[in-house]
């Protein structure tokens, strides 16, 4: 077991590495002077561009530049950003919490909605509840969920008037922020006003980015099944006379979960891309909407960092997906 | 994203059939002459209903694309100051000279959409075409020179699966610059690991076979293995692929252009036209509407195109 985790932290040392290549080789491969490019059409003095080029350590030569770049992400420290000043890994540390929450809902949704529909669809496989739930799902896989995100606005906060348009808290409400989830804050602050604002505005982001996720969760549910539905094992059980119920419940679905729980996994590099759209449509104030702002103002170091973060993130959570996986499956660890 | 599915798609679609296979071997019988391969694909294919219709819709499409300047009613950059923001014509206050509405500069929505269509057809085309090619190449070096070409190879291929595909896109475009050019290349790049994937799998399986190693015996160069002996029979995987790529590649370039950093206005891209419509949802939904649902159904319809050929062309899943 050991050796297997060792093996699976080895493997994931050289992606990190070029993850930093990557994002450190993004600002030297900008056409032209990433300065001027900073500066825009407005132009810049000659001493202010010196000194934003000492400053994004331009002047150096680039082997100094990449240690110098990796020395300070090991140490946490990404550059300040160039239009607020501020770190951009205390900028992301305070946005990423409106993500993970907006990003846990999502997957909540997608399982709770994605995993009974491929069962029942698996079960009654051939019929119209069948050829419903494998339609509904390839559409929902298709769907261009920014504009998704639009037809449930119209729908739901314009003509119904049931959620609001944006954000993440009514304006009347301000609340200390101690986790950075608000559903947790209001919560341990008694504010229950409040925490019905914040879940009023996460359902439809939720919704929205929960929807691809969802369709691949149920295909991949229904097919696993159906596989281990076939199983002697299966049918030892209902030759047993065990309730139909039991069976598919207990049985079959605990085996049929080992797959489903990798798709699951690896959906959270989806889903955090995605958040940047869904962010975008509902002015959720995340990191997704973060680094776009960022590429509109041409705030590389954010643009850098950003990036370097959250493909760290996912790298992480590819790892634990991969750990658990050994975990449950001893198949997987005496591979090679 | 769709990377994920993909991958699951070939399990799923595996486990669907075993049980039909298994009620099909009983009911085979010995067949005479084989018929012509490509009579038994279309057998196959139109088997499947979504599939057809896939294919029909993107015929439709590529008419509506070649023929664009005589189909559409309007030019889709001409602006109708009289016509802002009219209702499409089936609604009351609508007219028919603008049969989906117009947008809030007075363009006609129905000849952008057409127009629209040229371009993400053509997104499609290039995106497909660049990344299969270099695909191609470097999964067929990396699966049959082995060794340090295929470790280089793959190790940053996984890299590059490490970020999401719309992160990466974001990035190149962020470094390249907005446009719909650079929204290509960023796509193209972003999708060229599951090409080079599959190709090293299947010209790892082939290469082990009998009649490369005849081939290889009565003398044939390195060059001529790779792209006239193995090539051909590992292109299967690869069709479904690129077809199934159609949809990531116009997906992925409307998500861009919603962005505002793929195809810049006026360019009627499905995706931009999204763009701005944040505001006018409160009084104008078919701006919003039109465009996504364009988007929605030519999706759509090259991913049941897609699951189509791949159980088509499977010869596992072969009665």
């Amino acid at each position: 077991m050991l050796g297997f985790i060792l093996r699976r932290i080895g493997l994931v040392i050289p992606a990190f590495i070029g993850v930093t290549v990557l994002t450190f080789a993004l600002i030297h491969l900008i056409p032209g002077d990433p300065v001027l490019m900073m500066a825009g059409e407005r132009g810049i003095d000659p001493e202010r561009y010196a000194r934003l080029r000492a400053d994004l350590g331009l002047d150096q030569p680039l082997i100094v530049q990449y240690w110098n770049y990796i020395s300070g992400v090991l140490g946490g420290d990404l550059g300040n950003s160039i239009v607020t000043k501020k770190p951009v890994i205390q900028e992301f540390l305070t946005l990423f919490p409106a993500t993970i929450e907006l990003t846990i809902c999502a997957m909540t949704f997608a399982i709770v909605v994605g995993l009974p529909a491929g069962v029942i669809a698996a079960v009654k496989r051939g019929t119209a509840v069948d050829h419903t739930v494998m339609a509904t799902s390839l559409t929902g896989y298709s769907m261009p969920i920014f504009w998704w995100g639009l037809l449930l606005i119209i729908l739901f906060s314009v003509t119904l008037g049931i959620t609001p348009v944006s954000g993440r808290l009514s304006a009347l409400f301000w609340v200390e922020p101690v986790t950075g989830f608000l559903l947790l804050d209001t919560l341990i602050q008694g504010e229950f006003d409040a925490f019905w604002s914040a879940l009023h505005h996460l359902v439809l982001p939720a919704i929205v980015l929960g929807t691809i996720p969802l369709a691949v969760i149920a295909r991949m549910t229904r097919s696993a099944m159906l596989e281990v539905l076939r199983e002697d094992y299966v049918r030892t059980a209902r030759a047993k006379g065990v309730a139909p119920k039991r069976v598919i419940m207990v049985h079959a679905l605990r085996n049929a979960l080992i797959p489903v729980i990798t798709v699951i996994g690896l959906q959270v590099g989806t889903l955090l891309a995605g958040a940047i759209l869904t962010e975008t449509i509902f002015s959720w104030p995340g990191i997704g909407k973060w680094l776009v702002e960022s590429i509109y103002r041409r705030d590389y170091p954010v643009i850098q960092g950003g990036i370097m973060l959250v493909a760290t993130v996912i790298i992480v959570v590819n790892l634990l997906v991969d750990l658990t996986y050994g975990i449950i499956n001893p198949r997987i660890r005496h591979q090679r | 994203m769709v990377d994920q599915y993909k991958q699951a798609n070939v399990a799923e679609a595996a486990a669907d059939h075993a049980a039909e296979v298994a009620e099909a071997h009983e009911a085979a019988t010995i067949a005479g002459t084989p018929r012509h391969p490509l009579a038994e694909f279309w057998e196959y294919f139109t088997e499947n209903k979504g599939a057809l219709a896939g294919l029909l819709f993107i015929g439709v499409l590529l008419v509506t694309a070649l023929f664009a300047p005589w189909i559409a009613p309007h030019s889709p950059i001409e602006q109708y100051r009289d016509a802002l923001l009219l209702p499409p014509a089936f609604v009351e206050g609508g007219n028919w000279s603008y049969p989906l509405g117009t947008d809030d500069v007075g363009r006609d929505i129905f000849s952008r959409i057409i127009w629209g269509s040229r371009l993400s057809l053509l997104v499609g085309v290039i995106v497909v075409t660049l990344s299969l090619a270099a695909g191609i190449v470097l999964g067929l070096s990396a699966g049959y020179f082995r060794g340090w070409v295929d470790v280089a190879i793959m190790r940053l291929m996984d890299i590059m699966l490490a970020i999401p595909s719309l992160l990466l896109a974001i990035a190149v475009v962020a470094i390249l610059g907005p446009g719909l050019e650079n929204a290509i290349v960023a796509i193209a790049i972003v999708v060229l690991p599951h090409y080079v994937r599959l190709t090293r799998a299947a010209v790892i399986t082939e290469s082990s076979k009998d009649y490369v190693t005849s081939s290889r015996i009565a003398g044939a160069s390195n060059s001529r293995l790779m792209f006239n002996t193995i090539l051909p029979n590992c292109m299967a995987p690869l069709i479904v692929q690129a077809t199934l790529g159609f949809s990531t590649a116009i997906l992925d370039a409307a998500a861009l252009g919603f962005l505002g950093l793929g195809a810049q206005p006026p360019t009627p891209e499905w995706g931009s036209m999204l763009a701005d419509s944040l505001q006018f949802v409160q009084r104008a939904w078919w701006v919003v509407t039109f465009p996504g649902l364009a988007i929605l159904l030519t999706v759509l319809a090259f991913n049941l195109m897609g699951d189509g050929l791949r159980d088509a062309l499977d010869p596992k899943m072969k009665r």
